[in-house]
């Protein structure tokens, strides 16, 4: 179909199961980090806000270097991960989400942050009144209310993750079917002579991907804009 | 008989608020210029404010003692609060927002009492709307609703009409007073606007720079006090 081969057809899939994975385990921690940079006063708030942000500063390799040295086979992380769990990352497309995830993480947490920041907190002390305990108020106000900030952050990361290269190579290198992503076998493609054609069709599926996540946040933000103020 | 006991004290900001009074049944208006320290009352009674000394009591329960430490929080309260911009969640329906304090405390659905109260505040046919795109006076409504469908133990409005045009401040007016005969929970009503106290209380405090000046009747609200609606 539309002239991919097997191999294109299997990075292509890997690559949506990598973005996937790594939007929906970043979600949760985007959520409470997002809470905790909006809401709450602590010591050391600067440093942590600085750490979210980093991968959008640093280059991609860096990263990628990083979450090798940590989460390697031998990196202090990866090692308790193998020892604690059997679990290894590095050169497998688990890792490919971890890296991803964390390229995306930035991403994700600024409009969450933002849309907790812009809620009317004294509806949250009205559900008080109404006999809500606090995590009962988060989940039937504070998060609903953030919605709009939330698909935002999951569609940004999602976008991130889908094209994420730099740190995904370094970490779980471009090994054909494991963990080589559109980006990754593009960039094969491009490496070898007359490998235009094919990069050609991967980079028009990498369009029609991000188009249909635009499309689809689009539609899920404007869902959310009806049922906040009525049709 | 006496039902809410307060004798508080809170420094805010230059303001030091230092209010003692006891409310029986019925309406006890807290009456007085904006900056008396009224809102800030209320906000103590609900447990959305701590005071910095002193106790509330309310029935046989303490909601709050500085000095034995007690502080109930808002949730376990029990205390239906009407704020004065309504404050009904927009993502709600009309009707999941009557039944937000049911769901919250996971008692059994009362079909009856909900029909009941939507029958007294008139507001039947709002049910399936959402607040963004109703008139403050079907709002106010609505909230009042919420806040009785709690079953709470003490009810209080705070400047429940002030977001309102007058057209609304007359339409509302007569809830209140059917409230106020009907449902039979004590009610705190706070208000700058003296034709509206007259309305609604049965007693009056007058709080003047975070003191109460004067506890009476309706007889507190003199000539002078006097404005233009209802």
């Amino acid at each position: 179909m539309f002239g991919l081969s097997p191999g294109d057809w299997t990075a292509v899939a890997l690559s949506l199961r990598i973005a996937l994975v790594a939007t929906a385990c970043a979600l949760p921690f985007g959520i409470a980090v997002g809470w905790l940079l909006a809401r709450k006063q602590f010591w050391g708030k600067t440093l942590v806000d600085g750490l979210v942000f980093l991968p959008l500063v640093l280059p991609p390799v860096v990263t990628g270097y990083l979450l090798l040295i940590s989460f390697g086979r031998r990196g202090p992380i990866g090692e308790f991960l193998y020892d604690s769990f059997g679990m290894v990352l590095s050169f497998r497309w688990t890792g490919a989400a971890l890296s991803c995830g964390v390229m995306g993480f930035p991403l994700m947490v600024r409009p969450i942050r933002q849309a907790l920041e812009a809620i009317d907190k004294r509806l949250e002390d009205a559900a008080a009144t109404l006999g809500a305990n606090a995590v009962l108020v988060f989940f039937t106000v504070t998060l609903p209310l953030a919605l709009p900030g939330v698909i935002a952050g999951v569609l940004l990361c999602f976008a991130r993750a889908l094209g994420e290269f730099g740190a995904t190579i370094t970490f779980v290198s471009n090994i054909p079917g494991k963990t080589q992503t559109i980006s990754a076998a593009i960039y094969t493609l491009t490496q070898v002579p007359g490998g235009d054609a094919a990069a050609g069709r991967l980079v028009l599926v990498a369009i029609a991907l991000a188009l249909a996540a635009l499309i689809a946040s689009e539609w899920l933000a404007r869902r959310a804009a009806i049922r906040f103020h009525g049709e | 008989m006496i039902v809410l006991a307060v004798d508080v004290e809170k420094q805010l900001g230059a303001l030091h608020l230092g209010v003692s009074f006891q409310a029986a049944r019925g309406a006890t208006a807290l009456f007085g210029p904006s900056g008396a320290g009224k809102t800030s009352v209320v906000n103590m009674i609900a447990g959305l404010l701590n005071p910095d000394r002193g106790a509330i009591t309310l029935d046989d329960t303490v909601l709050f003692d500085a000095s034995q430490g007690v502080n109930v929080p808002p949730h376990r309260r029990r205390i239906g609060y009407v704020f004065q911009e309504g404050r009904l969640f927009p993502h709600l329906s009309v009707r999941q927002n009557l039944d937000y304090g049911r769901r919250m405390s996971g008692q059994p659905r009362d079909l009856a009492e909900f029909e009941r109260i939507a029958k007294l505040l008139d507001i039947g046919h709002l049910l399936d709307r959402r607040p963004g795109k109703m008139s403050g006076g079907e709002r106010q409504r609505v909230a009042v609703g919420r806040a009785l469908l709690t079953r709470p133990r003490l009810l209080l409005l705070d400047e429940p009409l002030a977001s309102l045009g007058v057209a609304h401040k007359r339409e509302i007016l007569p809830y209140l007073v059917r409230l106020r005969d009907e449902v039979g929970i004590p009610i705190v009503y706070v208000s700058h606007t003296p034709a509206e106290v007259r309305r609604i209380a049965t007693t009056v405090l007058r709080l003047d720079n975070g003191r109460v000046a004067a506890t009476g009747g309706i007889e507190l609200l003199n000539a002078a006090d006097e404005d233009a609606f209802v």
